[in-house]
């Protein structure tokens, strides 16, 4: 027998303490864009900033909480149609868009003792179902118009270059802060919580796991986090079209770049938005072929490399960047 | 209203049609196949091409397309789910899901946004029909759709009754380790299971074809009206998905009289409150089918 007390648990390292100051420093870095990065740049990273908060929020959803949901385009869309929807009632238009991710959060807190006793593929296509149903009652509002759309006038108050600034710092704002809500969350008991409940439900149970209110708690932050992603989006496109804002497609989007990156892991959605990002850069204009071959790589990447770049990284190296687990260390 | 009611269950013999191959995979491999809807669109075109570049019967086109994409269920489950399986439940929705956008671009790649039909093919079989005393007209093609459900169903249930791979697929649905114990091959049986589904989805998907348009990124839809069918009929029961089917086309209809858009809504609105009262009234009622959908499976 090993004496107990010759192992430690530790949770940084010096490699994380490097990482997480490194991702500090690239964040203050960023922050300064507007200010050297050109008007195209600009634009361009505001989207990366979207597609990393997109991948973030879909792995936490299914890599860590083991819940795959094809139907997280309903809380993008309800995101940007709540941001028309108060812009429209006199709410001024940035405060607007802060505010919609809290009440498709809530919407989401509603809807989650139904969704959440659903399974496997049945939650997946169940918020499929969700995401449809969303999209024709939205469509049924006489502001939309069905798909005619409606488009975010109060924007037009701002000078183009004002807010172009403005989306950028936005958007890097809601990255940054849900990076850090999946980050404390992950290294608190709920992190845990779900990560056992994603391994095996009735065992999580009966170890004391509750079941229902973690699981709630990540499919709360997942539809804020998207719906933010949605009122963001609003804002550089401007026009809200439902058929855009309702596609499945941005679940693909999502589920493309977690499994590039890596599946349940911290790092791994975030290279996975970069890799879409200059794939999309690189190929978006060549139309089907590239949708074609984002599917086969999803396919590739979900039977043979499941870990996908970051996991397969450090199940090779063990490097772990953020401080999210724990390591054991034995004394010599 | 009557009318409707019978509209809407000629309806629901298309969604059975389509849901049967569904309910079977996820009976037998606990799989839900998201491409389901994707392969019934596939089928559609394969037919609608045969009968084009053959000038046939859309029918003597399907009696080519089921034996092909039968062979491309066994393959999809050699080459994919047996793998996906082995790594755990979420796997086989990522690939499946892959798929899906695998081969409704292709099809938009070759056959571009135009939407298509078959109906033009079956001669005066698309809008022939009986009028019933009281004015109720039902549809030749509805109720042969209707028939084709019913043979489906009532032909699977024989099968797996009394063949013997019938009897290898319940054993494995039931318990795939002890079924390999008794010298079952079970992943032969799987694959058989993958290619009798397929097969019955090139029938619904020359179904589709004969009753209405489709185009390439139709299959989202068919996926959805397919599990929706299965959902409201209660899992694990061929006889459920064909009288959930029913009630999404009876449904749809009667919602259509709200509203045009009322079609779909009142369909979507029925499988939640299915599922609500699955979840949260189940345990009052004692009646047969809400215990049936108290029984579905995790």
């Amino acid at each position: 027998m090993t004496d107990v007390r010759a192992v430690s648990v530790r949770r940084w390292s010096t490699v994380s303490i490097v990482a997480i100051g490194g991702l500090v420093g690239i964040l203050v870095i960023l922050a300064f864009g507007p200010l050297f990065l050109g008007s195209y740049l600009t634009d361009r990273i505001t989207t990366l900033f979207i597609y990393v908060i997109l991948a973030v929020m879909w792995n936490a959803l299914a890599g860590y909480g083991g819940l795959v949901s094809v139907g997280q385009q309903a809380f993008f869309g309800l995101g940007a149609y709540a941001v028309i929807r108060l812009s429209e009632a006199g709410v001024p238009v940035y405060p607007a868009m802060a505010l919609a991710p809290v009440i498709v959060a809530a919407l989401a807190f509603a809807l989650s003792p139904l969704a959440l006793r659903l399974r496997g593929g049945e939650f997946a296509i169940g918020m499929w179902v969700f995401a449809e149903l969303a999209h024709l009652l939205v469509n049924l509002d006489g502001l939309i118009q069905g798909e005619t759309g409606r488009s975010l006038i109060a924007l037009s108050a701002f000078a183009p270059d004002v807010r172009r600034a403005n989306n950028y710092w936005f958007a890097l704002g809601a990255m940054t802060i849900f990076l850090a809500l999946v980050f404390v969350l992950l290294r608190s008991r709920t992190g845990a919580s779900v990560q056992a409940i994603r391994d095996n439900e009735e065992a999580a149970a009966s170890v004391g796991v509750r079941v229902m209110s973690t699981k709630r708690t990540i499919f709360v932050l997942a539809a804020a986090g998207c719906a933010a992603a949605g009122a963001l989006t609003l804002s550089t496109l401007i026009t809200f079209q439902p058929k855009t804002f309702f596609s499945v497609q941005w679940t693909a989007y999502m589920i493309f770049m977690t499994l590039v990156g890596g599946l349940g892991t911290f790092e791994g959605p975030i290279i996975g938005a970069v890799v879409f990002f200059v794939v999309e850069s690189l190929f978006g204009a060549s139309g089907v072929w590239y949708l074609v071959a984002l599917g086969a790589t999803a396919l590739v990447f979900s039977l043979w490399i499941p870990r996908g770049i970051w996991g397969t990284i450090t199940a090779r190296s063990g490097v772990q960047l953020m401080p999210i687990g724990y390591r054991l260390l034995f004394r010599k | 209203m009557i009318d409707q009611i019978v509209q809407g269950v000629l309806l629901g013999g298309y969604y059975a049609l389509v849901a049967c191959g569904l309910s079977f995979m996820y009976g037998v491999m606990r799989i839900i196949n998201l491409a389901h809807g994707s392969l019934a669109v596939l089928s559609a075109f394969l037919v609608w091409y045969i009968t084009e570049q053959l000038k046939v019967s859309p029918f003597l086109a399907m009696l080519v397309v089921v034996p092909i994409m039968a062979a491309g269920g066994w393959i999809l489950q050699r080459a994919v789910l047996d793998r996906s399986l082995r790594s755990g439940p979420l796997t086989p929705l990522l690939s499946t899901f892959g798929i899906a956008i695998i081969i409704d671009n292709l099809l938009f790649e070759r056959f571009g946004a135009d939407t298509r039909s078959l109906a033009p093919d079956i001669g005066d079989l698309s809008y022939r029909s009986w009028t019933l005393p009281g004015g109720v007209t039902v549809g030749q093609l509805g109720l042969l759709t209707l028939g084709a459900a019913v043979v489906l169903i009532v032909g699977l249930q024989l099968f797996l009754k009394y063949t013997p791979l019938g009897r290898a697929i319940r054993a494995t649905a039931e318990d795939r380790d002890t079924a390999e114990l008794m010298g079952i091959n079970s992943r032969a049986v799987y694959a058989a299971a993958a290619a009798i589904a397929l097969g019955s989805v090139a029938v619904a998907g020359t179904f589709l074809g004969m009753r209405s348009t489709f185009d390439p990124y139709a299959g989202g839809a068919q996926l959805i009206f397919a599990f929706e069918a299965v959902v409201i009929g209660g899992t694990g029961s061929l006889w459920g998905t064909l009288f959930g089917a029913i009630a999404l086309g009876v449904a749809q209809n009667l919602g259509a009289q709200v509203n045009p858009q009322g079609f779909l809504i009142a369909g979507h609105l029925l499988f939640f409150v299915v599922l609500a009262i699955r979840f949260f009234a189940a345990g009052r009622f004692s009646s047969g089918w809400i215990k049936a959908l108290r029984r579905a499976p995790a």
